[in-house]
């Protein structure tokens, strides 16, 4: 019983007291930008769920963290860091973007799912370069997933501007954009708000990642790697080829997360130069509802609606108050770091429970002794 | 059109912006080579040099004194370096994550006190170019190297300075030796703590100078996300730079160099995608990253929290 409580409060604690710390410091901030704070976080709830499309919108804005989100899960739990996600969110949803105007007589339902599946092979390449130059060269992914980012904005860029650029834009503008994709292409939408399909689509494939990673003997593998390396080695299991294929599919899940952005919200592409404008900042953002979810599929639902609400009712709070929904951004940012920083605590907890188990044991050794 | 870009005072161009261009990148990964070297990955560089660009160009603006605005940054910078220690040395974080985190919180509060306090576009007249005497004056040489401002000056003087410091100095060996092995360098007295203490903070204010550089002396603008991924390549430019200054003047050189020609090619209007080019130094990065894993051994501690055991 007190063990089972100790789990819950582990897992519940941390996460929880980081989202109230951050508030609180953002409440602070607000005061001193001059705002009231409960005005400021009265406005920000009411704009993620004071109405109908508020909450879709909530939803929506959630979509490409859960998907990102749920391939971090992946990766952590094969040991592995994918800070990948802008560039691998950039290739699904280029390659998704390709297929719907190379063919754009196409019925609307075979390319939504060729696009989609387009899209999670393109991030799952750009995610499985890093990991067979982990497992073959011993590359830190951290930094060969920063480069994937830069060289992939680079390649939107380039396309854009190139071949996949809107004939009707060439000549004065040149503003790099496609063409819209065709209408029959759209992910079907929950009429009249802007909630589509990719939502629940997100939220089946995050339990069909639970099953796959705790009830798969490949899920198995994948979390045996990312525990101990040595350990699974030594049991027959192919390390490198686990590294690849964890980063692999944490890539996948991200450029399904661009696909899906693509037909179910822009429906054509442009860029301004950068990740982050296609983007969003999805693929760092699903790094923090994973960690928020404590990296777990399921976890990660919640947690993604909760930062997505954040961000769509950033808007919100800053018509009302006056203050820059950036705000948001830099308490997500407080948010990681108190969730990681609070593993010391959880560590210390771990190890006062082991001297305690300690002492009862001995205890017992003691007990029959003491009554002879 | 190819031709043009072989004259002499384009080429004179390139070679004297990829110069400058160098600087953002040297301060913050030098300072990112001290932490590293003493086993502490910062990957919240991106993030600290967005709040020194930010600093930097508010405190210009306000007193018009660009040697205020390197002060600020150098402040602000050094403060976001204790937190980084704070976060990595004495919570143990995960310093993969917590730079995410770091990062994340200074791209929105840059971007949340430029909104609030400035919010709209303004320069600032930030550091000037130095005329030397003679050094100046030299016909080519003079152009490309001795007609920059003093921040770009210090970042080169950096790298000696640095080598200096890591190699031949107690305190550099004993960087060493922490990031080398912890445990023994506890034992002999060496206080770890206290030693990552010290360069995470020196690689924050690093990274708050080179954030400055860029809105106080060679961009003389800030906008939102300013940096634009420069702090991470700084993190990358460190290990393509096998944790030593001279390796990592090279790196940021290289990078330097060609989005130097990249914006010349534009200038010019030479109907060459300059995407491609931007691209090269990446994966060329990625190359090293490969080829180096075997060559350069990285600090045997990175990344690893030290905890006195027992």
């Amino acid at each position: 019983m007190r063990e089972r409580l100790d789990t819950i409060i582990d897992v519940l604690l941390p996460p929880i007291a980081a989202v109230v710390g951050a508030l609180l410091i953002g409440a602070v901030m607000l005061v001193m930008l001059g705002a009231n704070p409960i005005e400021g976080y009265l406005a920000l709830f009411q704009g993620a769920f004071g109405s109908t499309n508020s909450i879709a919108d909530t939803a929506v804005k959630a979509t490409p963290l859960l998907l990102v989100g749920i391939g971090i899960c992946i990766s952590f739990r094969g040991g592995v860091l994918n800070i990948g996600g802008e560039g691998q969110m950039i290739l699904g949803a280029l390659a998704a973007t390709a297929i719907g105007l190379a063919l754009p007589t196409a019925p609307g339902w075979l390319m939504i799912i060729l696009a989609l599946l387009l899209g999670f092979m393109a991030g799952g390449l750009w995610g499985g370069i890093p990991g067979y130059l982990k497992a073959r060269f011993k590359v830190n992914e951290i930094l060969s997933t920063i480069m994937m980012n830069a060289i992939a904005v680079q390649l939107m860029n380039l396309l854009l501007r190139g071949p996949m650029i809107d004939k009707i834009q060439k000549g004065a503008a040149r503003i790099p954009q496609t063409p819209r994709l065709a209408d029959v292409f759209d992910l079907p939408r929950f009429i009249p708000t802007r909630l589509h399909l990719g939502t629940l689509l997100a939220i089946v494939l995050a339990f069909i990642v639970y099953f796959f990673l705790w009830r798969t003997t490949i899920g198995y593998r994948i979390r045996a790697v990312g525990l101990n390396p040595n350990a699974s080695r030594y049991s027959g299991i192919n390390v490198e080829r686990n590294i690849v294929l964890s980063l692999l599919l944490s890539g996948a899940f991200a450029g399904l997360a661009g696909a899906v952005q693509v037909y179910g919200v822009n429906h054509f592409m442009i860029t301004d130069g950068s990740a982050a404008g296609f983007t969003g900042s999805a693929g760092f953002n699903g790094i923090v509802a994973a960690l928020f979810g404590q990296l777990h599929p399921i976890g990660t639902i919640p947690a993604s609606f909760f930062l997505g609400a954040l961000l769509v009712g950033a808007n919100k709070l800053q018509r009302v108050t006056q203050v820059p929904a950036a705000l948001l951004v830099a308490l997500n940012g407080l948010v990681v770091v108190f969730v990681v920083s609070s593993e010391i605590w959880r560590k210390h907890r771990a190890k006062k429970r082991t001297i305690r188990h300690e002492i009862e044991i001995e205890k017992d050794a003691a007990a029959p002794a003491a009554a002879d | 059109m190819l031709d043009e870009l072989f004259t002499i005072p384009v080429i004179v161009g390139i070679l004297a912006s990829g110069i400058r261009l160098a600087t953002p990148y040297l301060y913050a990964s030098i300072g990112e080579t001290f932490g590293q070297r003493s086993g502490m990955l910062n990957l919240g560089v991106e993030g600290i040099m967005l709040m020194g660009a930010f600093s930097g160009f508010y405190a210009v603006l306000l007193t018009n004194n660009f040697w205020f605005g390197l002060l600020a940054a150098i402040i602000v910078g050094g403060l976001m370096g204790l937190a980084t220690a704070f976060i990595n040395v004495t919570l143990q974080a995960n310093q993969g994550i917590s730079g995410i985190g770091i990062f994340l919180f200074g791209l929105g509060m840059s971007d949340l006190l430029f909104q609030k306090l400035v919010n709209n576009v303004e320069t600032v007249s930030g550091f000037q170019e130095i005329y030397i005497p003679f050094l100046s004056d030299i016909p080519v040489i003079g152009e490309i190297f001795f007609n920059q401002n003093i921040l770009v000056y210090g970042a080169y003087l950096l790298v000696p300075l640095s080598w200096f410091v890591l190699n031949k100095t107690t305190l550099g060996l004993k960087i060493q030796a922490v990031g080398e092995n912890p445990a023994a360098a506890d034992t002999l007295g060496v206080s770890v703590t206290g030693v990552r203490y010290f360069t995470v903070i020196t690689g924050g204010v690093l990274a708050g100078i080179a954030g400055a550089s860029l809105s106080i002396a060679l961009l003389n603008v800030f906008q939102q996300n300013l940096t634009n991924g420069i702090g991470f390549i700084a993190v990358a430019l460190v290990y393509f730079g096998g944790w030593r200054p001279l390796g990592v003047l090279a790196g940021s050189l290289l990078f330097s160099m060609i989005n130097s020609l990249q914006i010349w090619v534009q200038v010019i209007g030479i109907p060459i995608p300059s995407d491609i080019a931007v691209m090269l130094p990446y994966i060329l990065t990625i190359l090293v990253l490969v080829i180096s894993s075997g060559r350069f051994r990285q600090p045997s501690a990175l990344t690893k929290p030290y905890e006195r055991s027992g």
